[in-house]
């Protein structure tokens, strides 16, 4: 089985709408979240998110090429480039038609849907524009890298809630490891700020009115954010051929189902999915340094989380570092995964744990070290990614550090 | 007499909205129930917030969600948000 070496890495959020960008905010423990700029009328019961503040599309593409594109698609397609633009990577030649680009989105395109609605139900037009479809479908983003970069492998998009962009970098993994295709671009985006969107969030009552405040005591919800994460993804041989740098390496993936309950979690399905994990990358608990935990900053989900932790590291939990960077970003669903992953990839290169920011108090049902408000410098070679999603689906990558 | 027809009227209509929110006969809904006795999860009870919200034009906080255990406490809940409505606009 091949390597997979890490060559490129691309995100927008609320951190920043480069790399560099966020890493900077995510070392300092500096949050993204803010007032949003539209309330709502009558007003969201939350007042904050964490909107990719500044990205601009005009600065990006061509109005004609707006005219197709979703935000969540705009946010791939940028976040694509980036991580296209470090690995080095062409493809124009044989490599076209062995590349994949694996993306994840829970909703897709939002904004044209809504758009539809309101001409059909409250303008009473039943002409809905011939675009709604290209500019919904999950797969945009997705198609709009194949396009732009030329990409004529396996293609497609993976739906499945928070869990979506980890799932689909697994699959990109195990398609570079088996030997499918050479390269893969692998991620995921979300654009949550749409009104229908948003009043579903509020009437599920999980959105924190203040702040994201993973394993605090007083923690109150998630705080829902925006994003496109990509990653690329090479067989390590082929990177090395060519000299790229190497900024990380995939080395496990695994995936479970809770079988238990729509929205409340479990820890043995969590828990299932981090052993799968660890199996996969042929890795004992006790190998591993950090864990970019789910940690959405519900009282469910930290608490459960915990649990699982707790019951695949045993007493080992207690060395890890365990932090959730989404008390920065927020929670960006399906873009989640891809986000976390970037963040986990930067933390081991950087052997430096990003902290779980905007903690206030500890909670005896997360008692682990969550890294509380301040980054750490530790020696780290392994670290793992967890996304856990409604539904019951978790999905868990394993990265090592390559310095 | 007026004000026990009215409570009895917010009871009987905190018990429609449960029961239909849990496709469970209006009968098996008695005010002693707990949520645990119907089976209610935490999904079904922000549901059956989101009807009682919807039956009597009120919000409700989630501190107030939070307490409630069962349908006693649900309809309590309701007429005490009532209340500060009734109180918060003047009549004319």
């Amino acid at each position: 089985m091949n390597r997979v070496a890490v060559t490129g890495l691309g995100i927008v959020s609320a951190l920043g709408l480069t790399v560099p960008e966020v890493w900077d905010k995510l070392k300092c423990g500096q949050s993204g979240i803010a007032p949003l700029p539209d309330r709502g009328d009558p007003p969201y019961r939350f007042s904050n998110g964490a909107l990719a503040w500044g990205f601009e599309p005009t600065r990006y593409f061509e109005e004609k090429e707006l005219a197709m594109l979703e935000r969540f698609a705009q946010m791939a397609a940028v976040a694509a480039r980036e991580a296209v633009a470090q690995s080095g990577l062409d493809f124009r030649g044989p490599l076209a038609n062995r590349t994949a680009i694996i993306t994840g989105s829970s909703v897709g395109g939002q904004f044209s849907e809504e758009e539809g609605y309101l001409q059909l139900y409250k303008k009473n037009n039943p002409r809905v524009s011939p675009l709604t479809i290209p500019r919904t479908m999950s797969n945009a983003g997705a198609s709009r890298i194949s396009l732009e970069h030329g990409i004529q492998g396996p293609v497609y998009t993976i739906s499945t809630a928070c869990s979506s962009s980890n799932h689909a970098l697994g699959q990109a993994f195990w398609m570079v490891r088996q030997g499918t295709v050479e390269a893969a671009i692998a991620g995921g985006s979300e654009a949550v700020f749409a009104e229908g969107l948003l009043r579903a969030w509020e009437a599920l009552r999980v959105v924190s009115q203040d702040t994201c405040r993973p394993f605090s005591k007083d923690r109150r919800g998630l705080i829902l954010g925006e994003a496109g994460a990509m990653l690329v993804l090479e067989n390590w041989e082929h990177a090395r051929a060519r000299g790229a740098a190497i900024l990380g390496e995939v080395v496990g993936f695994g995936m479970s189902s809770d079988a238990y309950h729509i929205t409340q979690p479990t820890a043995e399905g969590p828990a299932n999915a981090m052993r799968w994990a660890l199996q996969d990358a042929g890795l004992s608990p006790d190998a591993v340094q950090y864990v970019n935990a789910h940690g959405t900053g519900t009282t469910a989900n930290d608490a459960t989380e915990t649990a699982a932790i707790r019951k695949v590291f045993g007493p080992h939990a207690d060395r890890l570092l365990v932090s959730s960077s989404k008390s920065m970003h927020g929670h960006t669903l399906g873009a989640a995964g891809a986000v976390e992953a970037i963040a986990t990839v930067l933390s081991l290169r950087n052997q430096l744990a990003p902290p779980t920011a905007n903690y206030n108090e500890p909670d005896p049902a997360c008692d682990l070290d969550v890294v509380p408000n301040v980054a750490r410098c530790a020696a780290m070679e392994f670290a793992i990614s967890n996304s856990f999603a409604f539904g019951g689906l978790n999905a868990v990558s394993v990265f090592r550090a390559v310095r | 007499m007026a004000e026990e027809t009215l409570q009895d009227d917010i009871d009987a209509r905190v018990i429609r909205v449960i029961a239909e929110t849990q496709k469970i006969p209006a009968d098996s809904v008695t005010m002693d129930k707990t949520f645990e006795d119907l089976k209610i999860d935490s999904l079904d009870g922000i549901n059956i917030v989101f009807g009682l919200e919807n039956e009597f034009n009120i919000s409700i906080p989630d501190e107030g969600m939070e307490s409630m255990r069962g349908v006693r406490d649900a309809a309590n809940g309701v007429r005490q948000l009532l209340m500060q409505k009734a109180s918060a606009s003047p009549q004319s």
